[in-house]
């Protein structure tokens, strides 16, 4: 067992009376395993993940529950500590590749900072084999050319696969992606979710795929958990709940995607 | 090979005439500055009673002073004088500007709210009139004048830094940092510091500018470099009396603050209408 969540809620503490966003939610995500997170905006699927990943603000928000990884408590152990899995063990890939790079920096060097920041020890020589290993990875075209490349000179789909090298140059074993195609145009989305499929082959990195298309999440996950209002609505295999749905809401959803007629 | 691509790309970047217009003149300006450090024509204090009131010839082409110095050298020493004044009072504002706007900026919170009350309360004064009170504690000196502007022109920096540092702060890019495990110096020197550099290049310039009016303002009025040490703004004060005897003696150090101040106005502009 790599991640377990057990009764995570997060309420919010900048109004009067405390909101919670997320009630009560319980998962497990295994060694290489896909799991998508799916739901409407504002069903929490968001704010798990980023609790998971420690992005939350710890101010304005209370966190209830455990988050394991790896037997670590991520809402309990010092944030030195967290730091220390952030960017090695658990990566994260952001909705818009567009602003997500920092324009001022070369991509080379950004798909090197996680390894920058966690193997001081590694020379610049092997930092920069790995970063171009990885960009080859995510099937660009000429590594070489890119790692020399600002981020301005790349299109979007190329810069969300800069940031899956970046987010995999340290072989993390947990990914998180929270709508990383949603940006991207159709055919993009496509390649991105073959590539992100192939990564999981090639490391046997576990994932946590966030989106709110029915149909990707079909494509890419091994199971599915489906989420209304902060609390999971269904859970399960993806085949057993793309075929026999046993609540209403995942019944609607499924109905739901468009079906193309030719 | 790298200097060489550096050249290229920065003049990619930065054309126009504005801008090379500015780069000229800042580059005349400055070179007149260095080599006013080691040689003028003329000893800047050395007096002649003969060449009193000289007009502009050959020997002398700004013509000589009531003391009968040449005016040439001592507007080159005093060029000089207030780039060293200048640059220096920048430095310590961009500095301290730096490290209070991004921790203001980056950080917020309580401290940020302290912090930027007490710039509110420096920025309500200007600038020139705080340096005053500074040089009235510390007593009249070039040493006493840097460090007075400097403090003064802190606020001004701390304001502009804090700004962008809060508008960056919320890019993916810097979450994105965050998520890889840098730490904040990291995220603050090495992520944000590079994307606020062509609004902070561009302030520079300007806050050179107002430093060079204020220096040229403070020793106008007697509290900057001392006589007799020559000073663009003191020569000015000076040339007053005899502005009807010889015109020359004002028109010379009034040129050079208007060039020097225009030069650095051309830059600024030509730096923030290019990035």
């Amino acid at each position: 067992m790599l991640l377990e969540v057990k009764d995570l809620t997060i309420e919010f503490h900048d109004h009067d009376s405390p909101e919670k966003v997320v009630k009560d939610v319980d998962f497990s995500l295994d060694k290489g395993e896909i799991l998508g997170i799916v739901g409407e905006s504002g069903s929490g699927k968001s704010m798990t993940a980023m609790a998971i990943a420690g992005l939350l603000p710890r101010k304005k928000l209370k966190t209830f529950g455990s988050i394991f990884f790896e037997r670590k408590d991520l809402l309990k152990i010092p944030r030195s500590e967290l730091r220390g899995l952030q960017g090695d063990e658990i990566s994260v890939i952001f909705q818009e590749p567009m602003t997500a790079l920092n324009p001022t920096m070369k991509i080379g060097k950004q798909v090197e900072e996680s390894l920058f920041i966690h193997h001081k020890d590694m020379s610049d020589g092997d930092r920069k084999k790995v970063a171009l290993k990885w960009l080859e990875n995510v099937e660009m075209d000429d590594p070489a050319r890119v790692y020399d490349a600002y981020p301005h000179e790349l299109s979007g789909g190329m810069r969300q696969r800069v940031m899956i090298a970046a987010a995999m140059v340290s072989e993390p074993k947990l990914l998180i992606a929270d709508e990383p195609t949603t940006a991207l145009d159709v055919t993009v989305q496509a390649e991105i979710i073959k590539l992100l499929l192939k990564i999981n082959e090639l490391s046997k990195v576990a994932v946590l795929f966030i989106s709110h298309d029915l149909s990707l999440i079909r494509q890419i996950s091994h199971n599915v958990m489906v989420m209304q209002n902060g609390v999971i609505v269904e859970k399960g295999d993806t085949d057993m709940i793309f075929e026999s749905p046993k609540e209403e809401y995942t019944k609607r959803l499924i109905a739901a995607i468009p079906e193309v007629r030719l | 090979m790298k200097i060489k691509s550096f050249v290229k790309r920065f003049f990619k970047k930065y054309h126009g005439f504005n801008f090379v217009c500015g780069l000229v003149i800042c580059g005349i300006i400055f070179l007149a500055a260095f080599i006013a450090v080691f040689h003028t024509p003329y000893g800047s204090t050395e007096m002649n009673a003969s060449l009193k009131f000289a007009s502009p010839s050959f020997a002398h082409i700004f013509g000589c002073d009531n003391y009968g110095r040449d005016i040439f050298s001592r507007v080159l020493e005093g060029i000089r004088n207030t780039f060293f004044i200048a640059l220096t009072t920048v430095f310590i504002g961009t500095f301290a500007g730096i490290v209070i706007g991004a921790g203001c900026g980056y950080y917020g919170g309580r401290l940020d709210h302290v912090l930027m009350r007490v710039n509110d309360a420096l920025f309500a004064f200007p600038s020139v009139l705080l340096a005053l009170v500074i040089i009235s504690l510390l007593g009249p000196s070039s040493f006493n004048v840097t460090i007075a502007l400097g403090i003064a022109f802190i606020p001004s920096f701390a304001r502009i830094v804090r700004s962008e540092y809060k508008k960056q702060a919320a890019l993916d890019y810097v979450q994105s940092a965050k998520l890889m495990g840098a730490g904040d110096l990291r995220i603050i020197f090495v992520h944000i510091l590079p994307n606020i550099l062509p609004v902070l290049m561009s302030s520079v310039m300007i806050g050179f500018n107002n430093a060079v009016l204020a220096e040229a303002g403070l020793s106008y009025l007697g509290i900057g470099v001392q006589p007799p040490n020559a000073s663009l703004g003191r020569m000015l004060s000076e040339a007053q009396s005899y502005i009807f005897t010889a015109p020359w003696y004002a028109l010379f150090p009034g040129l050079m603050i208007i060039i020097m101040v225009l030069g650095f106005s051309l830059l600024s502009e030509g730096i923030s209408e290019n990035s």
